[in-house]
């Protein structure tokens, strides 16, 4: 994890499911397989109802045309982010189409551990609703250390929660590298 | 040294005479459980991390299930299973059930089996586990799919996990897992004939919401839970991840024994809570006084009665899948629907073969339940997820346009059942039943006396 993250942040609403996230028709594609898995890049965020998606305005494509990746690389949500399945493609998608840290006020507890555990993207919690603090395109800032998010654009700046027992877990890039350095593997 | 059961099930998995809420602490699996969506993305991330000759930490431990994607023509889909199957046979797991009508490298649209009780394939995979013995009361179970849950129906410790916490069970045998805070669910009094456990799940997520018990568990009692055969409980346990729950369970009793007993030889020993066990909160209902409830678009947290929606007007009414599809389910819709003609286009999906052989077996009113259903006018397909998880278009059911959905699935996100702006109500099978008959949204009373 960078100790200072900067990006354009992508900005959704509360309850954000995995089927939004990466529709389940997409799932025959294998991300063992590298050219297939640069396609849940290019689907990430599709099955996101045109209006929501890219707050305030919505109808802002996350990943435009043909591209397989996305020119936002923070994800700015509200409650319960990732609920619904268990599938490991929604991180995967994301981080596939660029996304680095995801900021929301809660998740769903599957997709917070899908994330930290496949070590895809670092899902930082919020105490305060953020959603209506940014508009979609804005440029940020993240002191991961610190846990504090800065709108470059408004120059405001927010605490984010710590991120507590999964620190080390994020920071050795997964449970499988986690396990390997305390000795478990 | 009180705990939940929720609570005794991990610190014996553990190695611990205690665990408290919010501790992290490393359990031992007694089964992983894997389907043909998750499954090729699990076994890259095994091969990656152990190696490719690694071997399985346990061959007797895994469970494998080809069951989301089967009646397609889409040739990823096929591939999949192909690559379920191969590892299966060179790893020498010994609990797959093969889809057989689908051969290496076939191409196009399957044929289903023909005869239900005489194929290795199962389908649906949360209805597969225990009638197969998979599941016991006291163990702790983990699956790579969200609806994994189920199974503390069982009196067990059941929960889903994504592919890397797969992968590393499959490696080690282990996983870290924090130990949730439990939400106590009480029911109280008879069962209506017109309710069904449907009904009691989508009342609680209707009251503590969508994330109600995020990151919780559920313990789920009172004696009318209690009253449910194992289909019921299961369909309530299935649901406890649409309130966000780390696991939902019911505690083991003569019931479930019986049913366990009659499917496995294995030894097993039931856990219950401590009587003054500590809850994070509990809730407490009379089950005389719930109505037939239905969750509205598009979230399962979205709950009304059935009655409040009885102007909605339907394009299609869906009764299958892991919470709906079961053997009890398909009895509770055929009460409603025998000599009559459904108003809509009906889907009957069976969760597994089992269920699928169980609709020729079982009778209401002197006829099978596939002779009620063709009468009606049903469209009845083979066992599998089908159109509960939407799946490639050329699934069983699909909703391809944006239409009305009467479902007895799990979930009702934009997308959920197919198309982005289709309209899904989840109900019981009675008031899916019901709905089928009039083309609105249909209160069971209507029907059932």
């Amino acid at each position: 994890m960078e100790n200072v993250i900067r990006g354009k942040v992508f900005v959704l609403g509360d309850n954000i499911d995995t089927d939004q996230i990466i529709p389940a028709e997409y799932l025959s594609y294998n991300p063992a397989d590298a050219d297939e898995r640069r396609y849940f890049g290019k689907y990430a965020l599709i099955g996101v109802p045109p209006t929501q998606s890219g707050l305030p305005d919505g109808n802002i494509p996350f990943v435009v045309g043909d591209e397989f990746a996305s020119e936002f690389t923070v994800v700015i949500a509200g409650k319960n982010f990732g609920c619904g399945s268990s599938r490991e493609h929604a991180p995967l998608a994301l981080a596939e189409a660029g996304v680095s840290v995801v900021v929301a006020q809660s998740y769903a507890r599957i997709f917070y551990r899908n994330s930290v555990n496949g070590g895809y993207l670092v899902p930082f919690e919020t105490p305060n609703r953020l959603v209506e603090k940014f508009t979609t395109g804005d440029e940020i800032e993240i002191d991961t250390a610190a846990a504090v998010l800065k709108n470059l654009r408004t120059s405001e700046q927010f605490d984010l929660s710590p991120l507590g027992d999964v620190g080390p877990i994020i920071a050795a890039g997964g449970v499988f590298d986690y396990a390997k350095q305390e000795g478990m593997l | 040294m009180v705990m939940t059961i929720t609570e005794k099930i991990l610190a014996g998995h553990a190695g611990k005479n205690k665990v408290s809420p919010g501790e992290n602490v490393w359990v031992h699996v007694d089964v992983l459980m894997s389907n043909d969506v998750i499954a090729p993305q699990m076994i890259g991330i095994f091969e990656e991390h152990f190696g490719p000759d690694a071997a399985v930490w346990d061959t007797d431990k895994v469970v494998m299930i080809p069951d989301h994607y089967i009646f397609t023509a889409d040739p990823k889909a096929h591939r999949n299973i192909d690559i379920m199957r191969e590892f299966v046979a060179r790893k020498g797991i010994r609990h797959y059930y093969d889809a057989d009508f689908i051969p290496p490298g076939f191409e196009g649209m399957p044929q289903p089996y023909s005869d239900p009780t005489k194929t290795p394939y199962m389908g649906v995979c949360h209805v597969t586990l225990p009638q197969k013995g998979h599941t016991r009361p006291g163990e702790l179970l983990l699956g790579t799919d969200s609806h994994t849950c189920t199974h503390g129906a069982f009196g067990q410790f059941a929960s889903g996990i994504g592919s890397t916490d797969g992968a590393f069970v499959m490696g080690t045998g282990k996983l870290w897992l924090k130990v949730p805070p439990t939400l106590k669910f009480i029911f109280n009094g008879e069962m209506p004939p017109y309710l069904m456990a449907k009904d009691l799940i989508l009342h609680i997520i209707g009251h503590i919401g969508h994330d109600g018990a995020t990151y919780m568990a559920m313990e789920i009692t009172g004696p009318t839970v209690m009253s449910l055969n194992m289909d019921e409980r299961m369909t309530i346990c299935n649901m406890a991840i649409e309130a966000g729950g780390k696991n939902g369970i019911i505690p083991a009793d003569e019931v479930t024994l019986e049913y366990v007993r009659s499917r496995t030889d294995k030894p097993f020993e039931t856990v219950d809570a401590d009587a003054d066990a500590e809850y994070a909160g509990v809730y407490e209902w009379d089950a005389s006084k719930i109505e037939p409830t239905v969750a509205c678009p598009h979230s399962p947290g979205n709950g009304a009665t059935a009655r409040e929606k009885s102007d909605v007007k339907i394009d299609r009414s869906y009764i299958g899948s892991c919470t709906g599809g079961k053997t009890t389910d398909f009895i509770a819709a055929a009460t409603v629907l025998a000599g009559k003609t459904v108003k809509v286009d009906t889907y009957i999906v069976p969760a597994t073969t089992e269920v699928d052989a169980d609709m020729d077996r079982c009778k209401v009113g002197g006829k099978t339940l596939r002779e009620i259903f063709s009468a009606a006018g049903c469209k009845i397909g083979p066992a599998s997820c089908a159109a509960c998880l939407g799946g490639p278009v050329d699934t069983f059911g699909r909703a391809n346009e944006p239409i009305t959905v009467v479902s007895t699935t799990n979930r009702n996100f934009p997308g959920r059942m197919g198309h982005k702006e289709a309209r899904i109500y989840l109900a019981s099978p009675l008031t899916a039943a019901a709905s089928a008959l009039t083309g609105y949204i249909t209160d069971p009373r209507e029907y059932i006396r």
